[in-house]
């Protein structure tokens, strides 16, 4: 076994941050849609609105990230072990086998993870964002822009937040299936995560596949490249083998 | 711990961010009542220097005992030159201006013509309805308007608060109006000269409009905030700015353009609360629908009347008043039933400013018939969409009622209602509705076929008085509701948090069990797979 920094520092303050940014919103939001009366309509609004705004700032920020530090490649869709994958939690999870995708610095997320959390990211928050945007600067008359109705974008960001609401059940749930009950927790909130070496190995070979395979595919126009790993995350991995 | 430091500086930078960010916007709002309220174009009275003003018991012409009153109106025009070319441009004057009515042209059109379900019209009635009019002498089609000396000037600038005009003298004084006195204590137009009019229209306090009531010569800041005599006190002018003698404001009972007319946004801007949010909502919503949640606050206001039961007569064979509870008129025998109600909750409806009328020669088209109708609907989006107007909800008093029409000829009937002597066919005096009718239609020349019979008729009366302290005006969640809000009835458009679409509830709601329930039994599965695989776990291969 080895200790691998899984989850960099911004990666884990971006994570948790959404994470109250997530439940603000959607406290407040479904206030909004009249499913309860919780803190008041006018506050409700006011926090939903300012926090979207923060949630903007965020992502950018994140999207900046992820673009620099080239980790937007994890949330690439694989289908490598995806089969695997959905077997593990069908029924290898009750025997206690291993998981079929280990975790690796070049692929932290299993291919169910990347095909939701990347789902969540280029198709539920961006329609959110949007018709979020769009809902609140609807009323202005701006022309050319208008709407005829709120009707339509209200329907799509609250159909999006039931949407986020089963990922984060469905997430919280998860977040206990890792090697012991509070392992994925733990490694999220301090980055370090105990990885199995073999499994690794196996891993990193099966992706190096798959991404020759891809760069075959795209005629070698758009050459995936390697993560680069920053020298102080080589010290440290080297520094925690066993 | 270190560690840690970044989780918690993720769970409470948003929190804190967030906190302070709201915290400065609730800040912005709070402190209006010590802060300054933004205004335009008004300045405070305690901020006005005080100015002199003329004092005309100075004047020697006005030291003399008037004959009658029209010789006031030559004494004031001997100073004030000119002044009755602007009095008989107005409205006040002539009781009618041309108009635009869609799909009917440019109509002259007014009190003087335009039937209501109050009492009618003036049409015959002259004599008495002209006690309202700014004149001497209108009793019939021959009154002269071209006639300056016909023009009263006291009953508006009268400050004195002796001044009154006698019941049925066609708009002459009371014997008993010193007329030197009122003539040597004139001035600008305060609250009690507009309001023995604008208050006491159809026949009583608060009758008509429900939101201008005597309650507001001296009303309390829950009544008005503007004319609380506990605060600024304002006169209608002030609002009511006048150049010229001509009044701004226009009640769309009688109006149908949108043209000078008397808004919240001359003196409070178009945005007066300190928050986007509330803003944004001016551009569809008027100020009128959340800052008068509800009118006739002080007093009753007719909310129905029905014209069909009028005409009984006691064994003696008079006119009967009946109060109810309240003390209200609950039947008259000239007029018939009625029902008031206080502190009501407006209807609201799309109104873009233009409104149109039923007039005496149209057909009735549908029932209840519109005697107005206000234009406006969620799609006219006005300025919006470049033209002028953008529909806006509006709260209305709706008076509703029944009242006489011509069943062969299909359009409503002018009936004579009022006469000094009995004869006539005035139906105040001969109750009998056959012969008024005739008596109002000859008077206009128009026909009546000999048979009537009474329609239900609605009027709609747009709020604008009796403004709510700030505290008192409607919360987000009197609207965004999703039963029994305000705007329950306006169904033409997507209200977040009253409109839910079913099919969007039932997919969240299925989706959320969904989770929840997958989620569980595979927990379930796990905890009894656990148990059994214990000794199977990989870990301690």
């Amino acid at each position: 076994m080895k200790k691998v920094y899984l989850y960099k520092g911004y990666e884990r303050f971006w994570h948790w941050s959404q994470s109250v940014i997530v439940f603000i919103l959607l406290i407040t939001g479904f206030e909004i849609h009249s499913s309860y009366v919780l803190i008041g309509y006018q506050n409700a609004v006011g926090i939903h609105n300012i926090t979207a705004w923060v949630f903007l700032v965020l992502t950018i920020f994140t999207m900046f990230w992820h673009i620099t530090s080239g980790e937007w490649r994890q949330y690439l869709p694989t289908t490598v072990n995806l089969k695997a994958q959905i077997q593990f939690y069908l029924s290898g999870i009750f025997k206690n086998a291993p998981h079929p995708a280990g975790k690796t610095l070049l692929s932290k997320l299993n291919p169910l993870q990347r095909i939701v959390y990347g789902g969540l990211t280029v198709l539920v928050f961006p329609v959110m964002f949007l018709t979020g945007f769009m809902y609140y600067f609807f009323h202005f008359p701006m022309e050319g822009v208008e709407l005829a109705s709120l009707e339509t974008i209200a329907v799509l960001h609250t159909l999006g937040a039931f949407c986020i609401v089963a990922f984060v059940i469905v997430h919280l749930y998860l977040m206990t299936t890792g090697r012991t009950i509070t392992s994925n927790f733990q490694a999220m909130v301090t980055g370090w995560e105990e990885i199995d070496e073999e499994e690794t190995k196996a891993i990193e070979t099966e992706m190096a596949e798959s991404a020759k395979a891809l760069i075959k595919t795209s005629n070698g126009k758009n050459k995936l490249k390697q993560p680069r790993k920053r020298k102080q995350e080589r010290v440290k991995e080297e520094s925690f083998q066993d | 711990m270190k560690k840690y430091a970044i989780l918690f500086l993720a769970l409470f930078m948003p929190l804190l961010i967030i906190t302070l960010m709201a915290q400065k916007g609730f800040e912005d709002e709070q402190p209006a009542e010590e802060k300054e309220l933004k205004l335009v174009n008004y300045i405070p009275k305690a901020k006005r220097a005080d100015k002199e003003v003329v004092d005309h018991s100075k004047f020697e012409i006005l030291q003399e005992d008037f004959e009658n009153a029209h010789k006031v109106t030559e004494a004031c025009l001997s100073c004030h030159t000119e002044r009755h070319t602007e009095i008989m441009e107005t409205s006040h004057w002539k009781w009618e201006r041309d108009e635009v009515l869609e799909g009917k042209g440019v109509i002259s059109l007014g009190k003087k013509n335009i039937l209501n379900n109050f009492c009618i019209g003036v049409s015959g009635s002259e004599a008495t309805c002209s006690r309202c009019h700014i004149g001497y002498g209108w009793a019939d089609k021959s009154f002269d308007f071209t006639e300056k000396l016909n023009i009263d000037c006291l009953i508006c600038h009268d400050n004195t608060g002796t001044y009154e005009k006698a019941k049925g003298a066609a708009g002459y004084p009371k014997e008993s109006v010193n007329l030197n006195y009122v003539a040597t204590n004139v001035g600008s137009p305060e609250r009690e000269n507009c309001g023995v009019c604008h208050f006491w229209g159809g026949g009583g306090n608060n009758v008509k409009h429900g939101d201008l009531d005597k309650a507001m010569l001296d009303c309390s800041r829950e009544i008005d905030v503007h004319m609380t005599t506990d605060g600024e006190n304002m006169s209608c002018i002030e609002c009511h700015v006048t150049e010229n003698h001509n009044i701004t404001g226009k009640v769309f009972a009688l109006s149908s353009e949108n043209k000078n007319r008397v808004t919240c946004e001359q003196c409070h801007t178009d945005k007066p609360h300190g928050d986007n949010i509330l803003d944004d909502h001016l551009c569809r919503v008027a100020c009128q629908t959340c800052h008068i949640p509800y009118y006739a606050k002080a007093n009753p206001t007719k909310m129905y009347w029905d014209w069909s039961t009028a005409g009984k007569l006691d064994e003696e064979g008079n006119a009967m008043h009946q109060p109810d509870a309240d003390g209200n008129h609950k039947y008259m025998s000239i007029k018939g039933h009625f029902v008031w109600d206080d502190n009501v909750v407006p209807e609201y409806f799309w109104f873009n400013g233009i409104a149109n009328h039923q007039l005496i020669e149209d057909k009735i088209e549908s029932v209840p018939l519109q005697m107005n109708s206000l234009d406006g609907s969620y799609k006219d989006k006005g300025y919006c969409k470049k033209s002028i107007n953008p529909s806006k909800i509006w709260p209305v008093k709706v008076h509703r009622g029944k009242q006489i029409y011509d069943p062969v000829n299909n359009t409503l009937i002018q009936p004579k209602l009022w006469d000094k002597e009995k004869g006539e066919g005035a139906y105040w005096v001969d109750f009998d509705w056959d012969l008024a009718a005739q008596k109002g239609m000859d008077y206009l020349d128009l026909p009546y076929s000999g048979e009537y019979d009474f329609v239900e008729t609605e009027m709609y009366w747009p709020l604008n008085h009796q403004v709510a302290p700030k505290e008192q005006s409607l919360k987000c969640i009197d609207c965004h509701t999703k039963e029994g809000g305000r705007l329950a009835s306006l169904g033409d458009f997507y209200l977040p948090g009253r409109d839910q679409k079913a099919g969007v509830e039932i997919f969240g709601i299925l989706l959320i069990l969904g989770s929840i329930l997958g989620v569980g039994i595979h927990a379930f599965y796990r905890a009894i797979a656990g148990k059994k695989y214990k000794n199977d776990n990989y870990l301690n291969n």
